[in-house]
Parts: structure tokens; sequence; C-alpha cells
């Protein structure tokens, strides 16, 4: 049986209140109060759809092996790098084993349902094992219009396999058709969005219930044998309209989010969904329909084996995680979407060095370290010479993981000199369980939670953006654990 | 077997510029000024220079790489000048090369100077390196700046010897205080004016819990030394001359940054340099027989917990000692007497040479209102980089014999 093993889900804790939204720009635009119920996700200045990615790909791989992975897909039209492959950056985060087919799943927001399907043919044929799909999305918007009020930043994940399987995929239906309800030229930063009426009219309404009556029949399946019935549409009203046409129950239809996280762009079909497997129960049919120039419909069946599956933070835990932020010129800055004056220092050379880079990727990327053949001392970074004054030894370690290690502050700061998009700067030295200890930037975080002592976790962000040449430079940061 | 500097080499001239924002001058100029002080008081001519050290550290903003900013500077005449750099210790790096030289008979007159331009810049603190830190620290560790990085010792101070947050910000704003009294005693200083402990307490916060008064001047400014043989400086017509009686230097193994072994309160450099320097100054009770001190008060936190690693304050007695003036001009061991980092100012590359410039003045009754009572031995001390890495230097002088 090939299908679901596992999945995973994160969405960034900043939840920007949408009335701080019309409240400085309804000025200017006052029919986006028609939408400005609730709050959207936003991610923090160091997050992006790559570190969304990652983080909703460990919450995926918790209690799995993952080095039984074989494929991973990145899905977004938000990532990073137009070129250099960035599903092959959060293979390298997620220090998965480097014999593995990496793809970028792209260019169109129903991207994450047709990596899924992708990742299943590759299942089922039996060229690969564990496949693991991952779609996030960042998508920037112009200021005061209702795309900035629907969207919001997420990602999602799901591991395939034939093992353990949580929710069989029954089939899938696809359609692909050149309907152009907005586009992004490959060198905008903005979507050009035609008439919400025709979209929602001659697309949604009528793609919709096309591919969803496709993979229907394709299965034998009824509506009234669905569970659930997953789709991603910011209309709110019209969400409702096209599952009512179809003849779904309000209890049958997935919410879509809109109050507490906004449309969270090639991932939201996912999101929705593991929103919904969080819920399921065996026996439970889901159906799953992306929207993007043509849609991919998948139908699942979910098995006993949803009851076994660890415990994960998922979209349910990423919702109730979460602090508001009612300014809204915070998210324009966070988002560069605003020039401040960030002084001269701020003007310090920012170039990487990819050799370096390249050379230390295990360490920068995966957060890996050592461990001390000899003495047994736990390091990172991992060093020819063994960093026990008592041992010394050369060459001695073999690698060693420490992003899923739990740590405690040592020392703090929060420095207001230091340059940065939210200051003040807090860093400070972290020490693991275990052994091991590292300067790290703290991230998430409030003044209030610097504490010698304080548990913190380790999550992948944003470093450095070097503007002058498009580089992205990300590390592991520690972030504070949630106290019990 | 190693027999240690201690009275091997004089110190026969010294000189030392105003330190502050110099915006009429940069380092070629302000070497100049040091110099022309500096061979006056040593009594010789330029020619009977030898060889010559040049600490500076941040050469990117500053005279650029090499030691041929001070060849050209001072026009010295095709003879051995060496740059040193070791962060904070570059100036005491170039003291320490001079003196060596001497010490090994390989010359018999030796200059050591130190220069720093920081104002060149375009903004207030020390300059940001970014991705020219070296390309690996680039890609991991934080964008600390200076106070961001010391001001960590206090978190972990107080938490381990459960000191409430606002007694050690008060002990530290006695820090200050103490220095800016100092300072305005002094006219070469950076900042001479006295400052109350309300006033510190009150001032913006830099880097948690660091105010703006608990860190130091960012200055322009040079120091040097002249050093030769005891015999030559006595063959000159020197009396009662001064002499290097240690100078020791310990760095970083990466230990504080990477094993569980230091809890982020203090320098273990320091800790063990100071050790090694009253061994080679023979120095047995520190506290009794260090007469005064010049310590790297980058910040008040880094004086406050380099008062226990030189020994002078027992582990966790530090505050004890500040709150009770022990480090005042009138206390037992006087301390940032001419106003230390804090208000004489830190040129980074000068500042070695500037503390053991003031020694130098304390020694031969010359420090005007700051004038100790006879003071016999005097430390200085500097410290590189970061708590969690770093360069610990230490110099020992006393006059010859003594």
């Amino acid at each position: 049986m090939a299908g679901i093993v596992s999945y995973g889900g994160y969405i960034p804790r900043l939840r920007l209140q949408r009335m701080a939204i019309f409240q400085s720009m309804g000025w200017f635009a006052p029919a986006i109060m028609a939408v400005a119920q609730g709050e959207r996700s936003m991610c923090n200045w160091d997050e992006d759809s790559l570190t969304m990615a990652v983080a909703a790909a460990r919450d995926c791989l918790t209690g799995m092996d993952k080095s039984k992975v074989d494929a991973l897909y990145g899905c977004s039209t938000t990532f990073p790098f137009a070129d250099r492959q960035n599903s092959g950056i959060i293979a390298t985060a997620l220090n998965l084993n480097e014999n593995l087919l990496t793809a970028d799943f792209t260019a169109s927001q129903k991207v994450s349902t047709t990596g899924f399907v992708a990742a299943l043919d590759a299942i089922r044929g039996g060229e690969k094992r564990s496949a693991l799909v991952v779609a996030a999305d960042k998508r920037e918007t112009k200021s005061a219009y209702f795309h900035e009020m629907w969207f919001g930043d997420g990602a999602a994940s799901l591991l395939l396999g034939t093992e353990n399987v949580i929710a069989e995929c029954l089939g899938s239906y696809s359609l692909s058709r050149d309907f152009v309800d907005h586009y992004r030229g490959s060198l905008n930063k903005y979507d050009y969005n035609w008439e919400e009426r025709w979209v929602r009219d001659e697309g949604y309404s009528k793609i919709i219930p096309e591919v969803v009556n496709g993979v229907l029949k394709k299965c034998n399946v009824s509506i009234g044998d669905l569970s659930k019935f997953v789709f991603p549409c910011f209309f709110k009203r019209e969400h409702q309209v096209i599952a009512k046409g179809l003849g779904v129950k309000p209890t049958q239809l997935v919410d879509n989010m809109h109050e507490v996280c906004g449309e969270t762009g090639a991932a939201h079909a996912l999101v929705m969904f593991i929103s919904a497997l969080e819920e399921a129960n065996p026996g439970d049919k889901i159906l799953v329909a992306s929207f993007g120039q043509g849609s991919d419909a998948l139908l699942f069946e979910v098995t006993e084996n949803i009851k076994k599956l660890p415990a994960r933070v998922g979209i349910k835990g990423s919702l109730a995680n979460r602090k508001e932020v009612d300014t809204y010129p915070k998210f324009l800055k966070f988002r560069d979407l605003m020039q401040t004056e960030m002084g001269i220092r701020g003007e310090a050379p920012t170039q990487t060095a990819l050799t370096t880079l390249y050379r230390n990727r295990k360490f920068i990327l995966g957060f890996v370290g050592g461990e001390c053949r000899k003495c047994g001392t736990r390091q990172i970074p991992s060093k020819d010479v063994c960093v026990n004054p008592d041992c010394g030894s050369v060459k001695s370690q073999e690698p060693a993981e420490f992003a899923d290690t739990p740590a405690i502050i040592k020392t703090f700061t929060a420095d207001m000199l230091s340059v940065s998009v939210d200051p003040p700067n807090m860093y400070g030295m972290v020490q693991f369980d275990g052994g091991g200890r590292i300067l790290a930037d703290f991230s998430d975080c409030e003044m209030s939670d610097l504490k010698v002592g304080r548990r913190m976790k380790m999550e992948f962000r944003k470093r450095v953006y070097d503007k002058e040449r498009g580089f992205h430079g990300y590390f592991w940061k520690a972030i504070p654990q949630a106290e019990a | 077997m190693a027999t240690g500097i201690k009275d091997k080499v004089a110190i026969i001239g010294m000189g030392c510029t105003r330190f502050g924002e110099r915006w009429d001058v940069g380092s070629e100029e302000l070497m100049v000024e040091a110099f022309q002080e500096c061979i006056q008081d040593a009594g010789i001519e330029k020619k009977d220079i030898q060889a010559a050290w040049l600490g500076t550290c941040m050469d990117e903003v500053n005279v650029g790489k090499s030691a041929l900013p001070l060849s050209l500077s001072l026009r010295l005449d095709k003879i051995a000048c060496t740059r040193v750099e070791n962060f904070c210790a570059s100036g005491t790096e170039s003291l320490r090369g001079a003196v060596y030289a001497v010490a090994s008979g390989a010359y018999d007159i030796c200059l050591a100077m130190g220069a720093e331009k920081l104002k060149d810049t375009g903004y207030g603190g020390l300059p940001a390196g970014g991705s020219s830190s070296g390309t690996l620290n680039w890609l991991w560790l934080p964008a600390i700046t200076a106070p961001g990085s010391f001001a960590q010792l206090a978190s972990a101070y107080a938490a381990k010897y459960k000191i409430s947050d606002d007694d050690l910000k008060l002990a530290l704003a006695h820090v200050s205080a103490k220095s800016h009294a100092n300072g305005a005693l002094n006219p070469k200083a950076h900042l001479r004016k006295p400052v109350s402990v309300e006033q510190i307490l009150a001032a913006p916060i830099i880097a948690h819990p660091l105010g703006l008064f608990d860190c130091c001047g960012v200055s322009d400014g040079a120091a040097c030394a002249i050093v030769t043989t005891p015999k030559i400086a006595k063959d000159l017509g020197k009396k009662d001359f001064v002499t290097i009686k240690a100078l020791q230097l310990a760095l970083s193994s990466g230990e504080e940054l990477g094993f569980n072994s230091w809890d982020g309160d203090h320098f273990v450099t320091t800790s063990k340099a100071s050790l090694k320097a009253y061994e080679e100054a023979g120095v047995k009770d520190p506290r009794k027989e260090i007469s005064m001190m010049e310590v790297h008060d980058c910040f008040s936190i880094t004086e406050f917990v380099t008062m226990e690693d030189l020994h002078i304050s027992p582990r966790g007695g530090a505050l004890k000692d500040v709150m009770d003036g022990f480090y005042n001009l009138d206390g037992g061991v006087p301390c940032q007497v001419d106003g230390g980092l804090k208000c004489f100012g830190h040129p980074i590359g000068a500042s070695g040479l500037r503390m053991v410039y003031e020694m130098y003045l304390q020694l031969h009754g010359r420090a005007d209102k700051r004038q100790l009572k006879d003071p016999k031995i005097g430390l200085t001390h500097n410290l590189g980089g970061f708590p969690f890495m770093n360069v610990c230097s230490i110099a020992i002088v006393g006059k010859y014999g003594v």
C-alpha cells in the first residue's frame, strides 16, 4: 500500500492582526475592511519559504527514519533561489543521506499536490522507498489590497512510503489549464491579478468541481462518502458555495483558515489537509484539491496507523503557538517592503565564500558537529583537534547531529548596537544536553525569555541576505522551548 | 630553563598623544605626535633606534597593512619594522616585540608604537567587520558587537553568584563613576567629565544590561615606548629607570566556546596569565604588592570580573571591593588611575602602551593631579576579543632593582 506515512506542519508564530492593516491603510483602501477578520500568519524577519519548509519537514520526520528518505520534492512559488536547488538546501539542513533525488516544484499554486503525485508515482513504481514532499510559501503583495489580507505564510510536509501508511491514496485526477487568475514575471516581486469576479466564476467555480468529479468517478466514490473535503479558496463565501454545489455538507468542508492564518500559497492545500488529518479517524475518506492553472485532486482513506503516529506539532500545534502583531509597519519592515535608516554600520561587507560554505555545509546547513571517539566529548563546530583540554585527539571525531538536542541558555544579551531588523539583537551562549555549546542568535524571543538556564531548541533560520549579490545565508538559531 | 623578562629591559622614554575624537589628524600624525614626546623623553636620536614594532588592529579603516605606515610616518631609515595585531593586546604585543628583541641581544635600542584611528568610519562604536571578519565566522557567528559580547558576562556572573541584576548594575555604575572621576584629572583623556552613579544608571541601554556609561570611549590615539638594556640605560645617564618585570600573554584554546567547563562569568585566560605574570615578576601577594593597575575596562563588567581574574579580589568578591572603593584613587589598589579605557579612551592598538605610559609617569612621579604616593609596582592588562575567545596580555613594570 502506498500513501502517507507521516505529516508535519509549520505556521510562523507571528500573527498580524488584519485590523492593524486596516487601521493603517483603511484611509487609502476602505474596501479591505471586507476581509479584515482575524489574523494572518507572518514570517519573522529571519524566516522564508525555505526555513518554513525545513521546519515543516523536521516536524514531519518526527519519529521517522530519515536515513531512508530517497526523494525530496520542495514545492513553492517563493523559494529564495532561482538557480540553486532549494530542495538540496532543505535536504542538507535535514542532514539526509546524500543519495537522494531532489527537485523543486514551482511556478504554480498547485505545485504541492503535483509534487505529491510525482512522489506517489515514484513510490508506486518502486524506484523510491521513502519520499518527502514539502511545500511552503511566503508571498509578497503590494500594500493595502485584498491579497495582503488573504495571504498568510506557512508550510506543510508529507512523508510517503509503503509501510505504516496512515492515509492511503486511492487515486488522483489532474487538470492543467492555463487559467491565469494572476501571474508573477520571473523578475517581478509582486503578482499581477485579474478581476476577482472572473477568478471566482470562471476559475474556482468551474475547475474545482471538474477535478473533484473526476477523481470521485475514477475511484468510484461518491461525495457523500467523504469525511472531509479540502480545497483552498480565499473567497470565503465562494469556498462554501462551491462545496455546497458539489453536495458537500458544511461539516465535511475543511475551513480555509482565513481567520486564523490566511492562505499559505502553494502550501495551503496541504496545510488544510493536515489540519483535517489531525482530526481524522481510521476509515475517513478525504478529498484534497489544489488550485493554480488547473488542479490536482487527490483522494485518501485514513488507516488505523494514524493512531500510532508519534506526537508532532503539526498545523494545530503551530496555530496554538502564536504571538499577535498589531504594528503593521513591523510586517512591512520584516519583509523589507519599507526602507528604514540602517546606518553606516549596516554597510559592512556581506559576501559569502562559496568554497567555505561548501566545506562546512554539514555544520552550517545541517548543524552537524562531532563526537570524539577517544573521550566522548560532543562539540560543535567539529574541528580537527578535540576541544576537551584533557584530550586534544586529532581527527578523532564522528559526525554528531545537534539540531534536535535540547539546550539551555548559559549567557545572553539584548544588543541595541548590533544592526538588526528587529532590535535588540538577542544572542548568547547555549549549552546542549549531553555536551557541546555554541554562541547563537536567539529568535522568536522576548527579553523576558532571556534567563540563564532557560530551555531552548534549535531552528534553521535565515542569517543574512546579501542584497548586492542576491544570496541568502542560513544557519541555526536558538528559540525558547514552550515552557511546560 | 627560561628565566623570564624581569629587569632585563628598561623603558627609557615614552610618549602618548591626547586621546579622543581627533578629527584633525590620522594615525600618521598621531604616531609623530607620540614619538616626538617619546624621543625627547629618552634623550636619544632617531638614528639610535635599530628596530621598531607597530601595533594596530583595525587596519581596514585605519593605516592599512604592514609596518610601512610607521616607517613612512616617522621616516625611519631602512630599519627593521614589524606590524603586530592581536586584537586589543596589539599595543602590548608591540612592546613585547621590542622588549624581546632587546632582551635577546639582537638590538640595543628598539621602539614600540601603538596607534589607531577609529573615527574614520562614519559611525559610533567599533567598526563592524561583516564578511571580512573571517569567511567561516561570517557563516555562523551572531552579529555580535563588543558591548553585546561582554554584556553576557553580567548575565552569567549574576546567575553564578546569585546576585540581583540591580545590585550588579549598581556596582558596575560605581566602576564607571570611579574612572570618570580619574579621567577628569587627566588632560590627555578623551572623556574628562565626572559622572554620577545616578546618571550612569539612567543612561540608555546599549547591550543589556550595559548602558552608555558602561562602555568605553571609541578614540583616536597613539602611544609609544623606547626600550633598551639596563646597561645602556645607565650608560645614557638614566637613574631610577623603569624596567619590565613581566610580560605574559594567554589565548583561548576554544575551551570557553566549545567545552562545557566555563560558566561564561569570567576570563580563563586572564586568570592564568596573571598567575604567570606574578611568578615572572616575583609578586607573591598581588593584593598587597601591586601599587596600581590599568586594566582593560572596555566595559564596566570587564573590569569588574577582571579584578577576580587578576586574583586581587577573591572569586565572587569583586562586588564588595568595588562598593568599598578598594579600586578608587585612594583605595587599596587604585585602578584606572588615568581614567582607563573608559575615559582616557580606547584606540585599540595604542591602549596597551597608553597603560604602561601611565605606570611610567606614576613611577617617575610625573602624574600631576593623579599622582599616587610612592607607587612601586604597576600592572597593565589587555583583553582582546570576546569573553568566549580572547587574547589576554599582562605587563608588570617597576623601578629597576626594586
